[in-house]
């Protein structure tokens, strides 16, 4: 079971320093490990930071990887989840030909899909749409046939599915500072 | 009181109040605070205002120019490694700075507290492919504990002050400061304020009571035991703990390469070292145990061989600071996330008083059997020669194991593991988990630094001296009593081992031509002789042990020698071979 490769999403919380992404990114680096996709933005609250990881790998791979990120002195703490454990949602863009929208295809893929006209321009269009990466990968199948003149895809946000917050988190450091 | 304390403390009450001054006498103020008394360095272009402030210091702390930054940084290793202090490394930015990275591995690996301080060039010039510029703290992330760039003389000393403390506290490691030439000119007010904690930091976990009340009970219930101390009880200070909770438990003690003096030599339970060319019992019985507990040791794969057949009938004890260490490499049946002190104060209070005797027994028996056909192989292999092995040992009885025995890497570094009796803390100084050649001879230098009084002694091969010979200038300059052994057998001898054994004889690159090392030696104004004969060993030991300064012994010894006990590559440690 531990030597089954899985995909992990990993969510580490870090003091807002210079650096920080590339000393995360070399740990995984080090270990031959290829990161799926990577996104990094301020929390809740000010000056902490997150950075959300998803790749596959093992579980005792990436517990051991949690290990050493956590080891970082400006790592406030890092967690590992598997999907079951996460709320997660990924944005794609597609921008497609603006003469392709009279087509009816086009307009019920859209629909069926749930995707959003974003933005019109008179030569292309900007289609959004929000989701897994399964949904979004397959919203990217159905309009190729059309051409796709662009497409971009973000990488994985999440929250865990546990209730603590992380404020809590960061009491509890501070009060093991005070022991 | 006397004047020097008196001094100190009119210094620190001076502190207290604000005073303004450039970012470079910033630097200096900062180490003084920190007890800074010795400095290993080399300067140059970026951080030429820090040594121009240095100038005015120099009643106050010393500064080693050593003839290499890397001779500088091995030098702050040996010292830190001897005394409780943390080195100290001042370079330049550009080759200053990347001649420091294979020390910071080394210090990393092996847990060494340093602070290094690199010079940049100035802010408006990051980036732009300046002269002498590199990306320091690129290049260093992965071998520090933590690095900081620094453009701001106003976060010269918050930052430093967080140097000192990531560096000693918890696993200590290396840590680099790289301050821009602009920062270093700049006006600040200085205000020193020591580090004590990190938010995001936690050097060191609360001792987790049932841990350590389950270990107890399996150690209670063990009838063969086993220990293996690491380096982690010497960085926490547990010799004595450690010295208790053995007699306590009866429990035979191995040791790591880089254990080695941690636990007396020449005590009746310790049973030797582990490993690729440990000892034969400690191996052996590495696979017969029923508990094997360790303290402060990571399991390294030198340590472990085949981790797949490794103690696999054992119940595992892991007492260690680091929590990524415990089940990195082999899986603890109780693991103890703490320091190695604490774990085994609180130990001893609830371990059962006990006596293995026949079990220790077997480990003496093996021992005998090792020694047996290690000296019958040489006595026949090398009727005429004199081997490493002798050499050490004699060391050995003549320093009574109470030198700091510095050794470089390969086979005499093994050598003296095995035959050196390393019967204090701090004495064994060592590349372990990088191996870097060429390490010993600064090292040394450092480790004398740190001990005046003591004899300290660099055993090097032929090879790695060659790696970093120019630091003589250094032993030369700063009138350094280290004394140098060169066991010279005219080839790089581990390599060539392994070649021969495992690649048919096919010596590819592994003799090595050298110099007259005496002759060397000399020309730096250092004392020294060469051993060609048995029958001269002893009295060369002697004139180099008490020689007042430095002193080089080169000992021709056989070309074609093994280490052994060995367990293979890839091999178990209960296979483990003695010929």
């Amino acid at each position: 079971m531990e030597n089954l490769e899985k995909t992990f999403t990993v969510s580490i919380f870090t003091e807002n320093t210079i650096g920080m992404l590339n000393r995360i990114t070399i740990i995984f680096t080090r270990r031959h490990l290829n990161i799926d996709s990577i996104t990094a933005s301020e929390t809740e609250v000010k000056n902490v930071h997150r950075y959300t990881i998803v790749l596959r790998t093992t579980k005792e791979q990436i517990d051991k990887v949690v290990g050493q990120i956590e080891k970082l002195i400006d790592v406030l703490k890092a967690f590992v989840h598997e999907d079951k454990d996460v709320v997660h949602q990924e944005i794609a863009l597609y921008k497609i030909r603006t003469s392709n929208l009279s087509n009816a295809d086009v307009e019920q893929v859209i629909r069926e899909n749930y995707a959003k006209v974003l933005s019109v321009d008179t030569q292309f269009i900007v289609i959004e749409k929000t989701g897994h990466k399964s949904e979004t990968q397959a919203l990217f199948d159905k309009l190729k046939p059309f051409g796709v003149l662009e497409f971009a895809r973000s990488g994985r946000v999440a929250v865990t599915k546990p209730m603590k917050e992380l404020s809590t988190y960061l009491k509890e450091l501070e009060l093991n500072k005070q022991l | 009181m006397t004047t020097t304390s008196l001094v100190k403390e009119e210094l620190k009450t001076k502190m207290v109040k604000t005073q303004t001054m450039t970012g470079s006498e910033a630097v200096i103020q900062c180490l003084l605070q920190e007890e800074v008394e010795t400095i290993f360095g080399y300067p140059g272009g970026a951080i030429m205002p820090i040594y121009d402030a240095l100038y005015d210091y120099l009643d106050q702390v010393n500064h080693i120019l050593t003839r290499h930054e890397q001779g500088a940084i091995h030098a702050a290793q040996g010292f830190a490694r001897t005394s409780k202090k943390v080195g100290v490394v001042f370079a330049t930015s550009g080759p200053g700075a990347t001649n420091l990275i294979t020390g910071l591995a080394d210090a990393m690996i092996d847990s060494t507290p340093l602070v290094c301080i690199t010079g940049q060039v100035a802010s408006p010039l990051l980036g732009t492919d300046a002269f002498q510029e590199t990306d320091v703290i690129g290049i260093s992330m992965p071998v520090t504990k933590w690095n900081c760039q620094v453009t701001k003389a106003k976060n010269i000393v918050e930052t430093l002050a967080k140097a000192f403390f990531i560096a000693q506290s918890g696993r200590p490691g290396p840590v680099v400061v790289d301050i821009t030439k602009d920062a270093q000119f700049e006006l600040v007010d200085f205000h020193y304020k020591k580090c004590k904690t990190i938010r995001s930091y936690q050097p060191k976990p609360q001792l987790n009571l049932e841990q350590v009340k389950a270990a107890a009970e399996l150690l209670n219930k063990a009838k063969k035991p086993m220990l293996i101390v690491g380096q982690g009880v010497m960085l926490s200070g547990a010799e004595k703990a450690l010295l208790e909770f053995a007699k306590k438990t009866g429990v035979p003690v191995a040791s790591t390469l880089l254990g080695l003096g941690v636990f007396p030599g020449n005590h009746e339970q310790f049973v030797g070292m582990v490993g690729m060319h440990g000892n034969y019992a400690p191996n052996v019985k590495t696979n017969e145990c029923d508990v094997l507990m360790t303290v402060g040791m990571r399991f390294d794969d030198r340590v472990t061989g085949d981790v797949s057949k490794y103690a696999r009938q054992a119940k595992i004890i892991h007492v260690e600071l680091d929590a990524a260490e415990i089940n990195k490499i082999i899986k603890a049946d109780v693991p103890v996330w703490a320091d190695a002190k604490e774990a085994l104060e609180a130990l001893i209070t609830l371990v059962e008083p006990k006596k293995h005797d026949a079990w220790l027994n077997e480990f003496k028996e093996a021992k005998a059997k090792e020694n047996q056909v290690l000296l019958e192989n040489r006595a026949k292999d090398f009727p005429e020669q004199m081997t490493m092995d002798e050499v050490l040992s004699l060391l050995s009885d003549l320093t009574k194991g109470e030198a700091i025995v510095v050794t470089d890497v390969g086979q005499h570094q093994m050598m003296a593991a095995q035959f050196y009796e390393y019967n204090q803390t701090k004495s064994n100084v060592t590349s372990g988990g990088l191996g870097t050649m060429g390490f010993a001879l600064p090292a040394a230098m450092g480790a004398k630094m740190a001990n005046p009084k003591k004899q300290v002694v660099a055993v090097i091969g032929d090879g790695g001296f060659q790696m970093t010979l120019q630091e003589l200038g250094t032993i030369m300059q700063n009138n350094i009593g280290v004394k140098i052994i060169i066991l010279n057998n005219g080839f790089l001898g581990m390599v060539r081992q392994w070649q021969q054994l495992f690649f048919e004889k096919r010596y590819s690159f592994t003799e090595i031509q050298s110099p007259d090392f005496v002759a060397l030696a000399n020309s730096y104004k250092i004392k020294g002789q060469k051993v060609n004969q048995r029958t001269e060993l002893k009295s060369a030991l002697e004139e180099l042990l008490n020689s007042d300064s430095a002193y080089l012994l080169e000992v021709k010894v056989a070309k074609e020698d093994n280490v052994f006990p060995m367990v293979p590559t890839g091999a178990s440690v209960s296979e483990v071979r003695l010929q």
